[in-house]
């Protein structure tokens, strides 16, 4: 019985997570900061990003670029990226001066590095399939730089199927994943408490 | 399909009112730095918010003070 893989899976992932754990009514004293704010607004900023994107995808260049709604979408899917990245790097600088991979957290600091590279790739995408002058002027100028790293056959900006493909699909997909990984983490592990605080147990698991 | 196309000139005028995107951005330069003022004050905001999360104190209901 105990060496079936279902049985295998679920003590591997669910048995391990009490629900008072994944979703808990208090949290030590030192969480009180807005510091510790700063990743649930990158979360909710993505939440945005991924609604405003999944209706430019599905409604088209045209509609963004000639629509007052794809107008307005559209400006909101820009401005929730800027927001997401001004809220990520907040929440960067917070947890790298806590030095927030102590206490067997370094997985949680490896997948949230991972996932703003990962970010930063899909918001490069981004901005290569807004078809216009901005996006081919980025295209033509990211093209010399990606030539000149050895990696310009393989990752060719002025292919705008391969960004729109990257963009709306396969990037994406990694960022969500990688972020749905990461707050595992953080709710198994419980957040950093600041330098000169001690571990509280019932922080995390 | 509604119609896609927006009137030249009220368009210009929305544009005119809310601010000027339709030029190159100004840049800042500094020896090797050069930046454009837009993403220079998008660094400012980031510094802003981040001071102000560490010194604005935050809201704390009556149970996890005494913790």
């Amino acid at each position: 019985m105990s060496t079936m893989w279902t049985t295998k899976l679920r003590k591997a992932t669910v048995e391990k997570f009490e629900p008072q754990d994944v979703l808990p009514d208090d949290q030590p004293s030192y969480v009180a900061s807005w510091i510790y704010v700063f990743g649930v607004l990158t979360l909710a900023s993505l939440l945005v990003i991924i609604v405003t994107g999944f209706a430019l995808t599905t409604k088209g260049i045209a509609w963004w670029h000639t629509s007052n709604v794809g107008h307005f979408v559209n400006s909101a899917h820009l401005w929730s990226v800027e927001i997401f990245f001004i809220f990520m790097v907040v929440h960067l600088w917070g947890k790298f001066w806590m030095a927030a991979w102590r206490g067997r957290r370094f997985a949680t600091w490896v997948t949230g590095a991972i996932a703003f590279l990962a970010s930063v790739a899909t918001g490069f995408t981004g901005y290569l399939i807004q078809t216009n002058f901005d996006s081919q002027w980025i295209a033509t100028q990211a093209k010399d730089g990606l030539n000149s790293a050895g990696i310009g056959s393989f990752f060719n900006t002025l292919n705008t199927g391969q960004s729109i493909l990257l963009h709306v699909s396969l990037l994406p997909l990694v960022v969500g994943l990688i972020t749905i990984w990461h707050v595992i983490l953080v709710r198994r592990n419980g957040v950093v408490p600041p330098l000169d605080a001690k571990e509280i147990a019932g922080g995390g698991m | 399909m509604r119609s896609t196309t927006m009137d030249p000139k009220k368009g210009r005028d929305m544009v005119f009112l809310a601010i000027s995107l339709d030029h190159p951005a100004k840049f800042f330069n500094w020896g090797f730095i050069s930046i454009s003022i837009p993403n220079l004050i998008m660094i400012g905001i980031i510094f802003v918010l981040f001071t102000l999360a560490l010194v604005v104190p935050f809201p704390s209901h009556e149970k996890t003070k005494g913790e």
